[in-house]
């Protein structure tokens, strides 16, 4: 970073000639220059980051009480409810920070989508943020089979159970992830250490991120370069710290909302009845935010087939930055992506809504339509977008769209003298 | 090729390099077979069951390494139904014969195929076993008939220690 940190104390002094961390820290935090129009949309970083460390602290504490046995967990869980000081608090906020962790995460990820924060030079800040995507998918799913209730256990089955569709190898890959020829303990207690290991994963991708971000700097609303330290940027503090503060409050109000007063809603009542291996429920349905994945698994008749394009429907993510052809970033200089990047949020949604129905009937030809859609938007509509699409003419500068006629063209002639 | 000769040099930066990948990679195993099943779960291997108290028409389940064994007396209505089926209409076509040691006796693991769900017993559209997760429908000889799941119910190794009891495993 340009400005560099010149510590007041002698003691700051001392420490900075010998490690430069408050250096590094303070040019990242501080002086960092930032597009100056960035919206709301662009909060979510900071929130995510929140939620991160948020998980980590909670998951921490209730590691002390909890206990990872198939005989004890459910029993451990509801004595963290009803025993541990304040455990019922604890147990929500974590609950719940997970799925607004991935209500932040699809936001954040769909605001990349819509203005092209994926494309050049930004592809691999969008890759390694597919990594934590999946990362988070792992940690998630292994956290909701540690309460050990008919939900964990059955959705350990049929998730671990995917891969006993890989041919030949498939039944000693479950035995050995297993532990065992069925889902308990030995799972239950190797999910517990992965879960635990998986957040600081996150945390070091999450630091790679950022750092892949600052290089070129964020895109923006207009998609468009800015030079680092003209009048298209100002410094992050205290402009993009204060404005992340305020996102980051509604947040809490809308966290606070669901851990206090609705800690359920997102959860899944059968969930409370302790595992029974000898039970399925009637209706097993993942967390909502796995929804439209477990859609797409289902869509398929086949059961590798259905394994295999659910994997695929988040690998193509990765490919995202190639796939999509067109060299103008900002859907709002796009007006066909616009429509279509608004039909596949819809579609990804709907599929999330078939997610959850009865894979019967109606449902089922819905879901494969909607699945077709959803593969035909990366490996069709955005490859042939970049070629036939006539884009809106790009902003010189962030300025230019905001200003008048008039004020552009006395920028315009001042530029010209 | 290159035109250099070869040294003591080089003989022993192969030699060393290649004895050194191959102990990491040799000490890499004890990592990936702890999570195998242990002695402990292997030991659980066979469960024996007492046959005398189901009736013609009744099914119990046991549980075998952890997985529900499903033991039904069937009825000969559904013997026959089972052993009526033409082998082109199946999926996974097996003779019932094969299926059944002794056709009163159907022995199979109650997990479905598909995603492992357990499969109703006496549902689904051919009177077998219906799994509600994803839809398969099993028959009578719990043959996977329709659905999503790829194969039958998998019978486990079973004999007959006498007319009254099996040692499954």
């Amino acid at each position: 970073m340009s400005d560099n940190y010149v510590p007041k104390s002698a003691v700051g002094k001392w420490f900075n000639e010998r490690l430069p961390l408050l250096d590094l820290i303070y040019g990242h935090l501080m002086p960092y220059p930032t597009p100056k129009n960035l919206n709301y949309f662009w909060t979510f970083g900071g929130i995510l980051t929140f939620c991160l460390v948020t998980q980590i602290i909670t998951g921490l504490v209730l590691a002390m009480h909890y206990v990872a046995d198939a005989d004890l967990a459910f029993a451990s869980v509801e004595h963290i409810m009803r025993d541990v000081n304040y455990g019922w608090l604890l147990r929500y906020i974590h609950a719940n920070g997970a799925s607004l962790f991935f209500m932040a995460v699809y936001i954040h990820m769909a605001r990349s989508m819509f203005y092209g924060s994926y494309k050049e030079p930004r592809e691999l800040i969008w890759i390694i943020g597919v990594f934590i995507f999946l990362l988070m998918i792992a940690t998630a799913f292994m956290g909701y089979v540690l309460p050990w209730g008919q939900m964990s256990f059955w959705g350990a089955t049929v998730i671990t159970n995917l891969f006993s569709a890989i041919p030949i190898v498939g039944e000693s890959v479950t035995n050995w992830l297993w532990g065992g020829y069925a889902v308990g303990s030995p799972l239950l207690t190797r999910f517990f250490t992965l879960h635990y290991l998986m957040p600081f994963l996150i945390f070091a991708l999450v630091i790679l991120h950022v750092w892949a971000l600052h290089v070129p700097g964020n895109n923006n609303p207009e998609g468009i370069d800015v030079v680092k330290g003209s009048q298209d940027t100002v410094p992050f503090h205290p402009h993009y710290v204060v404005k992340d503060l305020f996102a980051l409050v509604v947040f809490l109000i809308i966290f606070a909302g669901f851990v206090f007063f609705v800690p359920n809603l997102l959860g899944h009542t059968d969930n409370y009845i302790q595992a029974n291996p000898l039970q399925t429920p009637e209706h097993i349905v993942p967390e909502w935010y796995f929804l439209p994945f477990y859609a797409i698994l289902r869509a398929v008749p086949d059961k590798l087939g259905g394994v295999i394009l659910m994997v695929s429907a988040i690998a193509i993510l990765a490919f995202l930055p190639w796939l999509d052809t067109s060299k103008v970033r900002s859907a709002k200089y796009r007006p066909l992506y616009k429509q279509f990047v608004w039909l596949f949020f819809a579609n990804t949604i709907f599929l999330g809504y078939l997610g959850a129905q009865v894979a019967d009937g109606m449902y089922l030809i819905m879901g494969r339509i909607a699945t077709v859609y959803y593969f035909a938007h990366f490996i069709i509509i955005l490859p042939l977008l970049g070629y036939i699409e006539k884009t809106k003419p790009l902003p010189k500068s962030l300025s230019e769209p905001v200003l008048s006629k008039e004020e552009n063209e006395i920028i315009a002639s001042g530029a010209t003298t | 090729m290159s035109d250099k000769p070869v040294t003591r040099r080089n003989f022993l930066y192969i030699t060393t390099g290649t004895f050194t990948a191959a102990g990491a990679a040799s000490l890499v195993w004890p990592f990936v077979d702890q999570m195998n099943p242990d002695a402990s779960v292997k030991a659980l291997a066979s469960t024996e069951v007492d046959l005398r108290p189901i009736a013609p028409g009744q099914s119990i389940t046991v549980l075998w390494r952890g997985k529900p064994v499903f033991i039904r007396r069937r009825t000969p209505e559904e013997i026959s139904e089972a052993k009526a089926v033409s082998l082109d209409e199946l999926p996974d076509p097996q003779d019932d014969a094969a299926r059944a040691k002794n056709p009163e006796w159907l022995v199979m693991v109650g997990i479905c195929t598909h995603l492992g769900c357990i499969p109703l017993g006496q549902k689904g559209e051919y009177n077998g076993w219906f799994c509600p997760c994803h839809g398969s429908h099993y028959d009578t000889s719990g043959r996977i008939r329709k659905g999503p799941a790829p194969t039958n119910l998998e019978i486990p190794d079973y004999v007959f220690l006498n007319d009254n009891t099996i040692k499954i495993g």
